[in-house]
C-alpha cells in the first residue's frame, strides 16, 4: 500500500499502486483485482481517480506517429500534453483544445473529456480525437471511434476512467504560426457588465475571465476578462520553462479572508484601464498557474477542492448573482474564481460543459465549507446547473444526477458491459455512477 | 558527426538519457541485449525530434564481440554512455557464484572491455566523452548489496584511471553515480520520496553536468552529502550498523 491522493491533495488515501508495461500484464491486473481505476498524472482534483487499487498509466509516454500533412498524431494515454506542446509548438501544431494546466496526460484528458478557453468554438476535448484504443473488463482491446462504437465513446469521453483502461489515442493538432497571443484585457464593475463584454467578445477564440469572489453589493461580478487569438508573427521558438515550486505546504492560516482580498484587490487594481492590450506566450496565456510548481501546497496541508459548476445561459445572470452572493457572505473565497461562456453541450453522457457560464473556485478544507457548498449545491440545482466531476470530492447522488440526464444510459451502460464493479473510484461510488 | 552511443540502453536511466540528448540534438546508437524490444521507443524519439535513431545488438558479456560491435557503427560517436547495470540478488550471489560472477562482469567487466576499446579510439582521435554510470553503492561496502557494490566501486576506480590517462588527450570521462532512482531495478523497493530521484532528473543531470565538461556527478546532489557521511563512519562502528 502506497499513500496516494490527486491534485486537492485531500482526501489522502493509502492505495494499492499497479504498474504494466505490456497488454498481458495489465489484463492479468484487471482480472485479478475485484475493482480498480486508471491513474494518470493526478491533476484531477479531488477523488475521480482514487481507489484501493489504482493502476498507473503516466509511464504508458510513448509517441507512435505523427502526420506531418494532417497533423494528425497518435500517442500512448500515459503521454503529457506538456510533451506534445514541447515537441509540435516549434513546429507550428498546437492542442485544439487544451485545459488550463498542460500537465495532465492524453488518457485523463479523454476521462475528463476536458474543455480549454476555446469551447465556445471548438468544443470539448473528445472534438479533437479521432479514436482511442481502450482495454475493457475482459482484457479486449477496442479500438473506439465516434461511429462505429458510439456508446462506448459516450461513455468513456467524460466517463472518469470508469469504462476501462485507455492504452493510445489519435487526436489531431491544429496549425499555429506564433507561440504568441494578442490578447485584449477588459476590466468590469459588476456582473451586468461582465455578461455583456462576454458577448460582445464572443468571436474571439480564446476568453476567461477572473472573477473577484469577495465584492459585495453592488460590485458582485466584477472582473478581468482575457481574449485573445494566436498572432502570425513566425515565431515559435517555444521551451518548457523550470517551475518555480512551493517547496511545502503553507501553513493553513496563511490563506484568510484577508490575504485573499488583499491579492484580489492587488490583482484587479493592477489593471487600470477599461480595456488594454498584450503580447504574451502560450504559457502566460493558457498555463499561468503551471509555472509555480505544487501550488496546491499553498492551501496547507489539509488540502482544498475545486466548486466548478455551470447554468444553462437562461438563468445564469440569477444564479451566479445568488451564488457570488452567498460566497461572498459566507467570506470563503479563494484565490482564483474562474469565468467563462460556454458553447453548446456535446452528447458525451457525462461530459461537463452546456451552454452557459461556468465558475470554478477554490475551497480550502476547513470547517463550514462543506455545508457551503451543500448550499451552493441547492442554488445550483434550483436554476438547472450541475457540478463538475473532474474537480469534485464531495457532491452527493441526488445532487449530481439530477444535473446529468443521460446518466442512466451510463449506468445501464456500465452494467451491461460489466464495468460497474471493475472500475471504481471514491467517487464513481458516491455518487452512484 | 553527432551520434552519441548508449550501452544499456534499456534501462530507464538510459531510456531517459537518450530523449534528453535526442532533444538536444544527438542523433542515437542505442545497443542492448534483445534491443528489438526497442523498436517502439526508438520510434517515439524519432518521432518527437527527427532526430535518427539507430538500435544495436550488444551482449556485454560477449568480451569478443565488443571490437566488431564498435568497428561497424556506421560513424564515430561523438561520446559513449553507459547505463550498464545488475543488481542481481545479494544473498543469491553470497551462495551461488554464478550469480556474483554474473554482477561482477555485467556491471564491471563488460563496461571495462568495451571501454578499453572506445578509449583507444577516442585517444588517437583525439576527441570524444565517456560517460559511466556507476553507483553510491560503490562508495562502501554494505551488507545488503556488497557483491553489487564492490563492482560499481572497481568501476569507479577504472573511470577515474580512465580521465587521468585520457586528460592530455582531451577526452572527457564524466562518472556518475546516482543514489535512488525510482526504474524498474528499484520498483519493489520502499524507497524515501526526498532521496529518490526520477529517471528523467537523473538524465538532465548528466547532460547538463556532461556539456560543462565535470568529472563526477552525484545525483540527486544530496548524496554527495550523504555519502561523505556515511564514509566518515569509523568502520569500527559501520560494521555493527544495518543501513
Amino acid at each position: 500500500m502506497k499513500a496516494c491522493t490527486a491534485w486537492g491533495m485531500y482526501p489522502q488515501i493509502e492505495c494499492r499502486h499497479f504498474k504494466f508495461n505490456k497488454e498481458a500484464p495489465l489484463k492479468q491486473i484487471i482480472g485479478d483485482q475485484s475493482s480498480l481505476i486508471p491513474y494518470g498524472n493526478g491533476r484531477s482534483y479531488g477523488d475521480s481517480a482514487l481507489s484501493e487499487n489504482i493502476v498507473d498509466v503516466r509511464p504508458k509516454d510513448y509517441f507512435i506517429d505523427f502526420d506531418e500533412e494532417s497533423g494528425l498524431l497518435h500517442v500512448q494515454a500515459g503521454v503529457l500534453l506538456s510533451e506534445i506542446l514541447e515537441t509540435f509548438v516549434p513546429r507550428g501544431w498546437f492542442l485544439k483544445v487544451t485545459p488550463g494546466t498542460k500537465l495532465i496526460t492524453v488518457g485523463g484528458a479523454i476521462a475528463s473529456d476536458v474543455h480549454g478557453k476555446n469551447h465556445h468554438v471548438e468544443g470539448c476535448f473528445s472534438e479533437c480525437v479521432e479514436e482511442f484504443d481502450i482495454m475493457l473488463t475482459d482484457g479486449e482491446i477496442v479500438t473506439c471511434t465516434k461511429e462505429d462504437t458510439p456508446d462506448l465513446w459516450k461513455a468513456t469521453c467524460g466517463g472518469q476512467g470508469l469504462t476501462g483502461v485507455t492504452l493510445e489515442a489519435k487526436l489531431t493538432l491544429k496549425r499555429i504560426n506564433s507561440q504568441y497571443i494578442d490578447q485584449t484585457t477588459i476590466k468590469t464593475k459588476n456582473l451586468k457588465e461582465t455578461f455583456e463584454a462576454f458577448e460582445e467578445y464572443s468571436h474571439m477564440p480564446y476568453s476567461v475571465a477572473w472573477i473577484d469572489c469577495l465584492a459585495k453589493g453592488n460590485e458582485i461580478g466584477k472582473c478581468l476578462l482575457m481574449v485573445g487569438n494566436f498572432r502570425d508573427d513566425g515565431k515559435l521558438d517555444y521551451k518548457l520553462k523550470p517551475q518555480k515550486s512551493i517547496p511545502f505546504n503553507f501553513p493553513s492560516f496563511a490563506l484568510n479572508n484577508w490575504s485573499v482580498r488583499a491579492f484580489n484587490w492587488l490583482y484587479y487594481g493592477k489593471v487600470k484601464e477599461k480595456v488594454s492590450k498584450q503580447r504574451v506566450d502560450i504559457d502566460t496565456f493558457f498555463y499561468p498557474l503551471d509555472a509555480i510548481g505544487h501550488w496546491n501546497r499553498i492551501y496547507g496541508k489539509k488540502g482544498f477542492t475545486q466548486y466548478q459548476f455551470i447554468l444553462p445561459k437562461e438563468t445564469s445572470y440569477k444564479g451566479l448573482e445568488e451564488i457570488l452572493t452567498a460566497i461572498s457572505k459566507s467570506g470563503k473565497g479563494s484565490f482564483l474564481a474562474v469565468l467563462k461562456l460556454y458553447g453548446k453541450a456535446n452528447e458525451n453522457w457525462l461530459s461537463f460543459p452546456m451552454e452557459g457560464y461556468s465558475l470554478a473556485l477554490d475551497f480550502k478544507i476547513e470547517k463550514g465549507v462543506f455545508e457551503l457548498l451543500d448550499r451552493l449545491d441547492k442554488i445550483v440545482l434550483k436554476h438547472k446547473g450541475r457540478i463538475y466531476l473532474t474537480k469534485d470530492v464531495r457532491v452527493s447522488k441526488t445532487t449530481f444526477e439530477q444535473g446529468y440526464p443521460n446518466i442512466d444510459k451510463f449506468r445501464q451502460f456500465r452494467q451491461e458491459n460489466k464495468m460497474a464493479e471493475k472500475f471504481q473510484s471514491l467517487q464513481s461510488k458516491r455518487v452512484g455512477i | 558527426m553527432s551520434y552519441v552511443l548508449i550501452v544499456g540502453a534499456k534501462s530507464d536511466i538510459a531510456k531517459a538519457t537518450a530523449r534528453g540528448y535526442a532533444k538536444h540534438g544527438y542523433d542515437l546508437y542505442l545497443a542492448a541485449r534483445d534491443v528489438q524490444e526497442l523498436t517502439n521507443f526508438a520510434k517515439d524519439i524519432a518521432t518527437r525530434t527527427h532526430r535518427d535513431v539507430n538500435l544495436i545488438e550488444l551482449d556485454i558479456l560477449n568480451y569478443d564481440s565488443h571490437q566488431a560491435f564498435y568497428d561497424n557503427l556506421k560513424e564515430e560517436p561523438l561520446g559513449v554512455i553507459s547505463a550498464v547495470g545488475y543488481l542481481g540478488e545479494q544473498e543469491k550471489a553470497q551462495s551461488d557464484f554464478s550469480e556474483t560472477q554474473k554482477i561482477i562482469d555485467t556491471n564491471y567487466t563488460g563496461v571495462v572491455s568495451l571501454f578499453n576499446i572506445i578509449a583507444d579510439d577516442f585517444e588517437k582521435r583525439r576527441s570524444g566523452f565517456m560517460v559511466g554510470i556507476s553507483s553510491v553503492a560503490g562508495d562502501r561496502g554494505r551488507k545488503s548489496n556488497y557483491i553489487y557494490g564492490s563492482a560499481k566501486a572497481a568501476l569507479t576506480a577504472y573511470f577515474s584511471g580512465l580521465r587521468n590517462r585520457l586528460y592530455d588527450a582531451q577526452v572527457h570521462v564524466l562518472t556518475v553515480k546516482p543514489g535512488f532512482v525510482a526504474t524498474k531495478m528499484t520498483e519493489d523497493m520502499d524507497l524515501p520520496e526526498k532521496l529518490t530521484a526520477q529517471p528523467e532528473e537523473v538524465a538532465e543531470d548528466i547532460y547538463k553536468v556532461q556539456q560543462k565538461g565535470r568529472d563526477m556527478l552525484y545525483t540527486k546532489r544530496i548524496w554527495r552529502y550523504v555519502m561523505m557521511i556515511i564514509k566518515m563512519i569509523p568502520e569500527w562502528k559501520f560494521k555493527e550498523m544495518s543501513i
